[in-house]
């Protein structure tokens, strides 16, 4: 076979060939189905997921999407029946619409190796992690390493209300709103007259649409007492700065994140967790010094990472895409186990990157 | 072979693009019976009409299937992934302006901006259980202007028409649609939100990077282009 239909058939067999590693280290190979409900999908990604997705509608069951990642699937089947702690492996295709370049496939396939355990998250951050660079060790990759718990850590600590708080916690993965937001509530919010009238309802018309009355009250209420809420510290602002533009070898890094302390104490127990990770890595043979950490690396992504998070990009190639993600995702099992929270990691490989890359065929 | 130029089939948008047209040396005319679509271009040899809905010629200027076509600039956008790759505007043509807002219920007093819609999208799915619905036609359009304004917890619910009604029948708690005087809005009790729109629309000449002119067709391009007085564009050959 040539062409296309041969790189597929060759993605394929280094697909299962990634899949036996991974049954070998210890994982259940599953399968997940290609069609999926969106609601799930929806739920969670929110509408973005429609401009990366395809949907198609089942007669009997309705709305489905075309299987966009596996971690989702592999985390609900494993709510419903899993037994702690289970690793499990899975190889097959994804599909993503591509809406801006038409260079990048639609369709490819992913080997993965997740980790459902909640003894020890440090040695399964490293166990995952290890695996991984083990498959990919030789091709030419730069290796990007972050944890969105530090962040995360960080925004708890600062010195604004739960509300604000909470509204930073929900922009984390989206960079340039979060960015707004720290901008607004570094500063006193605009005036708003209307706050102020006697009353703001009075000229509004008429109460249509299922937001009442009282929804609208309440947050003008809401508006007024944000308005008595002091400004974010500049100070603050500053270490929150500086903490994402953080961008050094992991035992630097970790070095200049205990010295953020300081400022932000709240950041300590995080900082704990990644030096056991870091230790953990070691243990495996990975030195810190050898793996850059960026502090705002993998805010961008849709998967839901609350902890640590890692990528290999094709070195000298920005062009490409990621031959390999992962990272720690509490908080997806958490929203959708409805509150009842595993503690997974788990990454993914392309194996249709990794044989062009080795073939120097890009 | 002739140059196929694509124009709307009725309506005011029809009326104006053949004026638009006259007003440059160009007589378009429709040919035929009066319900029959066939039309006429006078003034330069070698070129065909071809009069189709509006909505069509975003996907016959991609297939290539026109060489040059009229219509919304915000039709080519939503219609077309990409669509800078696949079309070129040629000229815009200073009629059929129109701008693709979000509108909310007047009542919302507290809601001026999208921060303010993004705030309340998070508050309306703690309270209701579902995520805000905005009804629209305009899928792509708003879904991208509300991903690089960081809006989230929304959904989009499909509406071709009548779209300000779905707020008072309790269908969506906000809409997206294209308005021009805002009267419709205002009769709804609806208003729109601060900031530049979706999209500010207008008709708009487009031309079809797919289709491939042969030397004929060259020709026609470049005399009509001329005539119209508008620079050829970078890349039409």
């Amino acid at each position: 076979m040539t062409g296309a239909l041969g790189e597929k058939a060759a993605a394929r067999r280094e697909a299962a060939r990634l899949l036996d590693r991974f049954v070998a280290a210890g994982a259940v190979p599953v399968e997940t189905a290609i069609l999926q409900p969106a609601g799930a999908l929806l739920d969670l990604y929110g509408e973005d997921i429609r401009a990366r997705a395809f949907t198609t509608s089942d007669p009997l069951r309705g709305e489905r999407m075309l299987r966009p990642d596996f971690t989702v699937p592999v985390v609900l089947m494993h709510m419903e029946q899993g037994a702690e702690p289970a690793r499990y492996a899975y190889a097959g295709e994804i599909f993503r619409r591509q809406e801006h370049d038409a260079e990048r496939a639609a369709e490819y396939f992913q080997a993965g190796f997740e980790i459902f355990d909640r003894t020890d998250p440090a040695a399964a951050d490293a166990e995952v992690f290890a695996l991984i660079a083990e498959q990919l060790r030789t091709l030419d990759l730069d290796v990007v390493t972050g944890d969105i718990g530090i962040l995360s850590a960080a925004v708890q600590g600062l010195r604004l209300s739960d509300r604000r708080k909470a509204a930073l916690m929900r922009h984390i993965w989206r960079p340039e709103r979060f960015r707004r937001l720290v901008e607004r509530f570094g500063a006193p919010p605009p005036p708003r007259p209307l706050l102020d009238a006697p009353d703001p309802l009075e000229d509004a018309g008429p109460e249509i649409g299922l937001r009442g009355r009282g929804e609208v009250e309440t947050r003008l209420e809401r508006l007024r007492r944000d308005r008595e809420e002091p400004p974010l510290a500049a100070e603050q602002v500053t270490l929150l700065d500086g903490l994402l533009s953080l961008s050094a070898p992991s035992d630097a890094a970790l070095a200049a994140l205990r010295a953020m302390e300081a400022g932000l104490p709240s950041i300590a127990p995080a900082n704990d967790a990644l030096e056991r990770r870091l230790d953990a890595l070691e243990r495996r043979g990975i030195a810190p010094r050898s793996l850059l950490f960026e502090a705002g690396y993998g805010r961008a992504s849709m998967e839901y990472y609350s902890g640590f998070v890692f990528g290999f990009h094709a070195a000298g190639r920005p062009d490409l895409p990621v031959v390999a993600t992962g990272g720690r995702y509490d908080a997806l099992t958490r929203h959708l186990g409805q509150g009842a929270a595993i503690p997974a990691v788990g990454g993914v490989i392309r194996p249709g990157l990794c044989i062009e890359l080795s073939e120097g065929r890009t | 072979m002739t140059l196929k130029l694509g124009v709307p089939s009725k309506g005011r948008l029809m009326e104006k693009t053949f004026d638009w047209f006259g007003a440059h040396g160009v007589s378009l005319r429709r040919t035929g019976a009066e319900r029959e679509y066939s039309g006429a271009v006078e003034g330069i040899e070698g070129i065909e009409l071809v009069l189709l809905s509006a909505s069509e010629i975003p996907r016959e200027l991609a297939q290539g299937r026109i060489h040059l076509g009229v219509t919304g600039s915000d039709l080519v956008r939503e219609t077309l992934p990409a669509w800078d790759a696949l079309v070129e505007e040629v000229t815009p043509m200073g009629f059929g302006h129109a701008d693709l807002v979000i509108a909310v219920p007047r009542f919302w007093v507290d809601v001026e901006t999208l921060d303010d819609l993004d705030a309340v999208c998070a508050d309306f799915r703690a309270a209701h259980g579902f995520r805000l619905r905005i009804a629209t036609k305009y899928h792509r359009l708003v879904r991208m202007h509300l991903t690089r304004h960081g809006v989230a917890d929304y959904q989009l619910v499909d509406s071709q028409g009548a779209t300000e009604g779905t707020v008072r029948n309790e269908t969506a708690e906000a809409i997206a649609d294209i308005t021009s005087t805002g009267e419709t809005l205002r009769a709804n009790h609806l208003r729109v939100l601060e900031g530049p729109p979706v999209h500010a629309s207008q008709a708009t000449l487009f031309r079809s990077r797919r289709a491939q002119p042969d030397a004929a067709q060259r020709e026609a391009m470049k005399a009509l282009l001329s005539r119209l007085g508008v620079a050829r564009p970078a890349g039409a050959t």
